[in-house]
């Protein structure tokens, strides 16, 4: 057993909640360079520059990228042969707290979903994803997830005999409906298979992996560039104000599912695509 | 790309120029306002009571800035989606609202009140943050400062970069712009 104390847990969310809000991932600002050098549209290379000159304002004055610093989802692998010397689920939660405190990040949650809806004060609870794998040692994954693109999100459960052409037009219709709102250009990530829950939780961990990365199995890595090829003729364009780059990635995750089922989500990732992970 | 640099609050005569797709820098004075803001404001006016800015020929930008820090005028600020403020905003309009800076559709009663009240819609770049932050050069809460980051502010900016999307003519750079640049039809192989 490897031990691994509850306070440098907190001490890793912290300083993950910063960085994540502050520095745009080395693969967003390449994908982003590289729509630059596609675009069509005066107006969509205007916003691809700004986005990128604002990237270098956050990144050197150490300020948030988007005043949406989110709402934080936090993904754990914990090895089985980790042991938590105290609580895990308080020491995200103090991390968090701390992180958006110290960073001068927004805090973005409210208490209850309906009756009251008073701001938490302090960007508590986050939404914490666990798994546990093999090996001695704990990833933690951190998304502050900006509701702009939340809000676009949609699942629909589809039948076999919706086939590989139901699943697509599924995908590019709820990309053209979500139009401007989720800020262009995003990182599409779907989930297919499992069931209503972990179709949701597959679309939401697509947007983890290196923006631009493939699945590793080929006709699904095909189905990416495909619906990519698609996206990018919507016309929506930066910021939605027109033009070809619409998305710079689809990510898909699959999972088996019942005989009866076949169940498509959709989850957007703004054009920052922030994500940040450490290893304990 | 045309560019034109305005003055906020804005003029009628000024609003008449502004055209669809035009880049905008705006300096002046303008008001802060989002969800839990405009939901106040419209429960005044339906009570019949007086708002607590006064709207007349103004702009309202939805934005939920982050904490300054220590010497920052204002933290990162930029816009957040507009639809969500449909429900309200053409009452705000009745009240002499001018303009507003916000990012995303607006639905077709917003649109057809904007142009009822030779009224304007811009977008700025949601997810530039830190960089329009560096455009606002004061920032002061006016009203409900108990809504933290939702409080009403005035900002004095300074060439504010926007792009104008709906204008008083009718005009729609979100379909247009999505029209000129669309390449395949939905559905697939219909």
């Amino acid at each position: 057993m490897r031990n691994i104390d509850a306070g440098e847990i907190t001490r890793a969310v912290e300083k993950l909640c910063m960085e994540a809000n502050y520095d745009l991932g080395a693969d967003v600002r390449e994908n982003m360079k590289k729509a630059l050098e596609q675009e069509d549209s005066p107006v969509g290379r205007e916003v691809l520059e700004q986005l990128l000159k604002n990237a270098e304002i956050a990144q050197t004055n150490r300020v948030p990228i988007c005043q949406d610093t989110g709402m934080a989802i936090v993904f754990l692998e914990v090895g089985s042969e980790v042991h938590i010397d105290g609580d895990l689920t308080e020491a995200i939660n103090e991390g968090v707290k701390n992180g958006y405190e110290q960073g001068y990040l927004r805090k973005s949650v409210v208490n209850d979903p309906v009756f009251g809806r008073i701001n938490t004060g302090d960007n508590t609870p986050p939404i914490i994803h666990t798994e546990i794998v093999p090996g001695d040692s704990l990833k933690i994954t951190l998304l502050p997830k900006g509701f702009g693109g939340e809000n676009m999100s949609a699942i629909k459960m589809m039948v076999p005999a919706d086939g590989l052409a139901g699943v697509k037009n599924f995908i590019l219709e709820t990309v053209d409906k979500a139009g401007p709102n989720p800020c262009p250009p995003v990182t599409v990530g779907v989930g297919i298979g499992g069931s209503f829950e972990k179709a949701a939780f597959l679309a939401k961990k697509a947007l983890l992996r290196p923006v631009g990365s493939h699945h590793p199995q080929p006709e699904v890595a095909r189905l990416e560039e495909e619906l990519l090829a698609a996206i990018n003729g919507l016309g929506i364009g930066p910021q939605g104000l027109g033009g070809r780059t619409t998305a710079l990635a689809v990510h898909i995750e699959t999972y088996p599912t019942h005989i009866g089922s076949m169940p498509v989500a959709v989850n957007f990732n703004c054009n920052a695509a922030r994500h940040k992970e450490v290893i304990l | 790309m045309s560019q034109i640099r305005i003055q906020a609050p804005l003029s009628d005569t000024m609003i008449e120029k502004l055209t669809v797709g035009q880049k905008v820098l705006i300096s002046g004075h303008i008001f802060t306002a989002r969800d839990a803001a405009h939901k106040l404001m419209v429960e005044l006016l339906q009570r019949g009571e007086e708002l607590p800015i006064d709207l007349q020929g103004q702009i309202i930008y939805y934005v939920g800035p982050t904490p300054a820090k220590p010497g920052q005028v204002i933290g990162s600020a930029g816009p957040t989606t507009s639809g969500r403020m449909d429900a309200y905003t053409p009452m705000l309009l009745e009240k002499g609202l001018k303009g507003i800076i916000g990012k995303g559709n607006r639905s077709e009663k917003v649109r057809q009140a904007l142009q009822n009240h030779n009224a304007v819609y811009f977008a700025a770049v949601g997810g530039s943050a830190a960089l329009l932050a560096q455009c606002i050069k004061k920032a002061e809460v006016v009203a409900y400062e108990h809504l933290g980051t939702e409080a009403i502010r005035k900002l004095e900016v300074e060439d504010f970069p926007v792009i104008v999307v709906n204008d008083a003519h009718g005009g729609d750079l979100y379909s247009e712009g999505k029209a000129k640049y669309r390449r395949i039809t939905l559905p697939l192989g219909s």
